[in-house]
C-alpha cells in the first residue's frame, strides 16, 4: 500500500510533503500518545493521531514514519506544516475518526505488525 | 578510542514545541557520517525520550554526543530535582509527569525503559535537588 492508497480510502486531503505519496507503507500505528509511538511504532509505519502539536512531527521524524494521519479532521498550523515539509514527511488529514480509520485501513489489508514484547 | 567528533547542545523548558531540536540535529549528522540506519533509529530514541525528560522533569539542561569508530555516547545532564526511586522509574508505566504533560502526548512512564531497550548501556546518576545525568551508550 503506498500514501497515494490511503488518501483515497480514508477520503483524505494532502497537506504536506506532497512529493512523497508514492512511499510504501507496511504497517500502521494508531495513538494520541506519543510514548506509546516512540516504544511500538514499527519501520514503515505510518502514524494515525488525534493529537495535533509539533511533537508529533518530531516523533514521526526520529521514528522515520512514512506519514501522519490526523483523524476527526484535525489540521497542523503553519509551523507543523514547514517542519514536515523540510522533512519531506507526508501529512494527510481525514474526517474519520480514529475507529473507522483504523477499521478501514485493516480492512484494505494493513496490519499493526508483530508485537516483540 | 578515537574520538572522531563531539556535539554539544543547550536544552531549553520555555518552549515546548522546539522539544527535540538537539535530537533531530543529532540525527541529521549521523546520516551524513554514513552511520547505520539501525545505530541512527536507536540514538534518536534515546535521545529524544531524554530530551523530552528533561524538559518535562526538569528545567531543561546539556546534552554532550561523542561519536567514536566503536560507539556512540550520549550524555544528558539536568539541574532538576533529581529521581528519588531509581528502580521505580524505570519500571514501564510509572510517571509522575502531570496532566499538562499527558495532553501533550507524554507521561505514559514508557521513557526510560525504552532508552534502556535501544541502548547497549546506561546509567542513572542522581541525586535529589541537585539533578540527573544519563549515559547511554550505543555500539556501532
Ligand atoms: N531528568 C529527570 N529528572 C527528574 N525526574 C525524572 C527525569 N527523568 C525521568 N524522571 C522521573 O522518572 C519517571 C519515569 O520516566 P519515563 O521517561 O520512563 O516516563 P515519563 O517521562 O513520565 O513518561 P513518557 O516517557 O512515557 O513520556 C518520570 O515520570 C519522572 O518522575
Ligand atoms: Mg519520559
Amino acid at each position: 500500500m503506498t500514501v497515494n492508497d490511503i488518501i483515497e480510502i480514508l477520503d483524505a486531503t494532502p497537506i504536506a510533503g506532497k512529493d512523497r505519496l508514492d512511499n510504501e507503507v507496511k504497517t500502521a500505528c494508531g495513538s494520541d500518545m506519543m510514548s506509546d509511538v516512540l516504544a511500538f511504532a514499527k519501520t514503515q509505519c505510518v502514524l494515525l493521531t488525534g493529537l495535533c502539536n509539533p511533537q508529533v512531527i518530531r516523533t514521526a521524524e526520529m521514528m522515520d514514519i512514512v506519514a501522519i494521519i490526523f483523524v476527526r479532521g484535525k489540521t497542523p498550523d503553519e509551523t507543523m506544516i514547514k517542519m514536515a515539509d523540510e522533512m519531506e514527511l507526508p501529512i494527510l488529514t481525514t474526517n474519520h475518526r480514529m475507529f473507522s480509520s483504523c477499521g478501514l485501513l485493516y480492512e484494505h489489508g494493513l496490519t499493526g505488525g508483530i508485537i516483540d514484547g | 578510542m578515537a574520538e572522531l567528533m563531539e556535539l554539544n547542545y543547550t536544552v531549553s523548558n520555555e518552549d515546548f514545541t522546539r522539544a527535540g531540536e538537539a535530537s533531530s540535529d543529532v540525527k541529521k549528522k549521523l546520516k551524513q557520517l554514513g552511520v547505520s540506519p539501525e545505530a541512527i533509529r536507536k540514538v534518536a530514541i534515546a535521545l529524544y525520550e531524554g530530551e523530552i525528560n528533561m524538559i518535562i522533569h526538569a528545567y531543561g539542561g546539556k546534552i554532550k554526543v561523542t561519536i567514536s569508530e566503536e560507539a556512540i555516547t550520549l550524555i544528558l545532564a539536568d539541574k532538576g530535582p533529581g529521581i528519588a526511586d531509581v528502580e521505580k522509574a524505570m519500571q514501564a508505566g510509572y510517571s509522575t509527569a502531570p496532566d499538562k504533560v499527558r495532553s501533550l502526548g507524554f507521561g505514559a512512564g514508557m521513557g526510560l525503559p525504552n532508552m534502556k531497550k535501544n541502548s547497549d548501556s546506561m546509567e542513572i546518576q542522581t541525586e535529589l535537588g541537585v539533578g540527573t545525568t544519563v549515559t547511554m551508550v550505543i555500539n556501532i
